[in-house]
């Protein structure tokens, strides 16, 4: 793991570097800050699609769960003038709801988390729109909520707070991840749901948890991510965001097979994507390559692990063998 | 279709010996059988069947050794040759694709088409189908789905394939092991309606009165060697299982009493009417005393791995209680079983009992989790530190308890899954094939951590088809058959014949 992580980094390093030699304004003041800023904003919801994908899930819903909760939360402090700490919690109590449905459907009811989240991604988006009648959920001109700008959307020392949280959202989910024992039935159930059954995890509340989580984070990402665009157009607000997650994660040295995958991966792998898209907006690259330079890295990423893998366990397979001969091989008759 | 082979075959094994690094799986064994002719072929687990049909498949390679067919001899065969020559297998585990119709499994592979698009003609398929059914008298029609068949059915589709297929000769491997009585007895009819129409049929099977009722000779192996062969007249159940088991293991070893029982006269384990849902009819009665080893023996397919699974929770059980140390506990309910101090060391390690690609102190540590945290965060000290402690205590020979379990062999990784439970000081542990594809060093390690674990008072329930392995570690022997404890054997009366006379049927 650690290897792998250190990989990216050293990746990103040298991307930054040659960036920087050919556009000095990529390590400007404004951009690093604006750079930070959408990390902060992906990364949230990266690392909330990470959970899932650890079980051996996935989220599908993300972009849309970041619409529907996008629309809910501005139309509730601007139109209805609900005080926004109180829709703060609301929008957070409703991702969490949201994530339960999840995590129910998947657990109890027995269906494909594909098509619990392919569903979802329908459903919310379909609700966004109806909510707003297809209109368009922000600020009207000049009108500011000074409190709620200053704490969502402001900075500290010249950080984005969206950042800041990123980065404790990330911290804390480290330690969940890799120094909890809740962390580590994430981990077991993901990888082999059988051997973990027979050590007595249950693996239902396990799972159920982790799309709890998942969604809530989205909820986050969401109040974040209204803040920053301040207008919620509901037909496209978020689109991609949960493949975008995926990738984040995938880059990061997460298994979509489960029970792989790191913390400090899926941020790095963050970090990557925005840096990607950063180096096409400066290097004058056509913009329309965006996706398409963001996908050629993480399949290059992962045809890199591949070999990897392979030439680990080709190693793996000449120990065995230097270890069994000489003493008799298991006679299979 | 094919240029097969055609009318009856004349196969004969000579001297076919396979040998593997430090092991003899078989040893200059000679088979004979022609077309219209029943041979049956049995043994003990591990006497050497399966190698033995591996050969004939062409699976393996022997290292000596010919298989003439027609006359022409072959060193080896591989598995087209042998197909192209009639040979044909109706395994033990049945291979149908219910999501096809009748024909479409028969026919997999072998399609009939109709012009340049290639269109399935399925009205030529249904046809082509139509006469296999009938020999093998199928009461299911060339379109029937096969979802809706029952389990002696889609053997029945597995002959049919074989067949449409101008199999010469038809190797059927323990066909009755999860039928009803009615449907063996049909089967037994099936095969003997085959052996009519000039087909070659070897049959391997536990259940020595279908092998008495239908075959014409029977060949019996034990430990890879050919001890005997019994021809019409001499078939009896008697005579099979004295070949199978050899006559010089008759005496009865001397061995330690069981252990008195517990306080209050509780069982460290105790089976009470157990039923699983393999075999919801057969009840299982068993108690297992604090300190006592008692070797579960029986035929594959008796339902041993089906009653461990439906002790420890795996699969909830039809019917009967489990009880730990006196404390019943809730059907289907693993986490309680654990709780309890009940472990089951699963017959399948890779898939069951570890986590490969982690490292073994996180495999040893994973049910182990909760006392080795404080509020929910793990205490990855006294995680390394139980690491350390196990892999010493049991010689878990690792670079280092950092490494992935996978990398292990076989009887290091049997350690790291025997850890994970000692660490949990059980009350009592079911061990399921515990010693199965690991070296005789290994395996003599494992037999004495059980040995020592009985000692300090645990009760141990183990599975094993190993005939030695049962007879050796025991304090008491208890036999299964078709899901049902048969007979408890106790000092002298634990002797091969005895087991293996109440396992057959």
């Amino acid at each position: 793991m650690q290897k792998k992580d250190l990989g990216l980094a050293v990746l990103i390093l040298i991307v930054g570097v040659i960036v920087a030699i050919i556009n000095p304004r990529f390590v400007s003041a404004v951009n690093l800050a604006n750079t930070a800023n959408l990390v902060g904003l992906f990364g949230l919801f990266s690392i909330a699609s990470a959970f899932v994908i650890v079980t051996g899930g996935i989220d599908l819903s993300i972009g849309s769960v970041i619409a529907l909760l996008g629309v809910l939360f501005v139309d509730l402090v601007v139109s209805a003038a609900v005080p926004w700490p109180l829709v703060v919690l609301i929008v957070l109590a409703a991702g969490a709801l949201i994530g339960l449905a999840h995590g129910w459907l998947v657990t109890r009811v027995g269906i494909q988390p594909f098509i619990v989240t392919l569903c979802g991604l329908l459903i919310y988006r379909g609700a966004a729109r109806y909510y707003t009648h297809d209109g368009t959920a922000g600020f009207t001109f000049g009108q500011s909520i000074p409190s709620l700008e200053a704490v969502i959307a402001g900075r500290s020392l010249g950080i984005p707070h969206a950042t800041i949280a990123f980065a404790v959202v990330a911290l804390a989910s480290w330690f969940v991840l890799h120094r909890t024992v809740f962390g580590r039935h994430l981990f077991a159930v993901g990888k082999n749901a059988s051997a973990a059954r027979y050590t007595g995890i249950d693996a239902a509340r396990v799972t159920t948890l982790a799309y709890v989580i998942c969604a809530s984070l989205t909820a986050l990402s969401a109040i974040f991510i209204a803040m920053y665009t301040r207008s919620v157009q509901p037909s496209s607000h978020g689109s991609f965001y949960e493949l975008y997650g995926i990738a984040a994660a995938v880059l990061g040295g997460f298994s979509l097979r489960g029970g792989e995958g790191s913390v400090i991966g899926v941020v790095l792998g963050v970090i990557l994507l925005q840096v990607l898209q950063n180096l096409v907006n400066l290097l004058g690259i056509p913009s329309s390559l965006n996706f398409a330079v963001m996908g050629s890295v993480i399949l290059a990423g992962v045809i890199a692990d591949i070999q990897i893998t392979r030439y680990r366990q080709a190693r793996r397979a000449r120990i065995a063998l230097a270890e069994t001969a000489g003493s008799p091989a298991p006679a299979d008759r | 279709m094919r240029t097969a082979a055609s009318g009856r075959i004349d196969l004969a094994l000579e001297g076919i010996t396979k040998t593997y690094p430090g092991a003899v799986a078989l040893d200059g064994v000679s088979l004979s059988v022609t077309g219209g002719e029943i041979v049956g072929l049995i043994g003990e687990n591990g006497a050497g069947k399966s190698t033995l049909l591996k050969i004939l498949g062409g699976g393996i390679a022997p290292t000596r050794g010919t298989i003439r067919i027609d006359g022409q001899a072959h060193a080896q065969l591989d598995p087209a040759r042998a197909g192209a020559l009639g040979i044909a297998f109706v395994h033990q585990e049945l291979n149908a694709f219910d999501n096809m119709d009748v024909t479409a499994n028969i026919l997999l592979g072998r399609e009939i088409t109709r012009g340049p698009l290639g269109r399935l003609d399925r009205r030529a398929m249904a046809e082509a189908v139509r006469p296999v059914l009938d020999l093998v008298g199928a009461r299911f029609g060339p379109e029937d789905q096969v979802a809706d068949l029952s389990l002696a059915e889609l053997q029945q589709i597995e002959i049919c394939r074989a067949l449409s297929r101008d199999a010469r000769l038809l190797i059927l491997d323990e066909p009755t092991s999860s039928l009803t009585l009615a449907e063996s007895a049909r089967l037994i009819d099936i095969i003997l309606g085959l052996r009519r129409s000039g087909v070659a049929i070897l049959l391997v099977s536990h259940r020595l009165s279908e092998v008495e009722a239908c075959a014409d000779r029977v060949v019996v192996l034990r430990d890879g060697r050919k001890a005997g062969e019994l021809v019409q007249g001499a078939i009896t159940r008697e005579a099979m299982t004295r070949l199978m088991i050899g006559r010089d293991l008759e005496r009865g070893r001397a061995r330690a009493p069981r252990p008195p029982d517990g306080a209050g006269g509780r069982a460290a384990l105790a089976l009470a009417g157990l039923r699983t849902r393999a075999f919801p009819g057969a009840v299982a009665n068993l108690a297992v005393r604090a300190g006592e080893i008692v070797g579960l023996a029986g035929l594959v397919g008796a339902g041993r791995t089906e009653l461990a699974r439906a002790a420890f929770g795996i699969d909830p059980p039809a019917g009967g209680e489990v009880r730990v140390n006196g404390v019943a506990l809730p059907p289907g309910d693993i986490a309680a079983a654990l709780r309890e101090g009940l472990c089951l060391v699963p017959e399948d390690r890779k898939s069951d009992g570890l986590f490969l690609d982690f490292s073994v102190a996180a495999n040893i540590a994973q049910p182990n989790l909760r006392s080795l945290s404080r509020r929910g965060v793990v205490d990855r000290a006294a995680e390394a530190r139980m690491a350390q402690a196990a892999r010493r205590d049991l010689g878990i020979k690792a670079a280092s308890t950092d490494q992935a379990a996978a990398e292990l062999s076989g009887g290091n990784q049997q350690k790291v899954v025997l850890a994970k439970w000692l660490a949990m000081e059980p009350r009592a542990i079911i061990l399921d094939e515990p010693t199965r594809g690991i070296d005789v060093g290994a395996k003599a390690e494992v037999h004495d951590i059980m040995r020592r674990l009985a000692a300090r008072g645990v009760g141990i329930l183990v599975i094993s088809s190993d005939m030695d392995e049962v007879i050796s570690l025991s304090h008491r022997v208890a036999v299964m058959r078709r899901g049902a404890i048969v007979a408890e054997l106790e000092g002298d009366r634990i002797t091969e014949m005895n087991i293996m006379s109440s396992a057959v049927d």
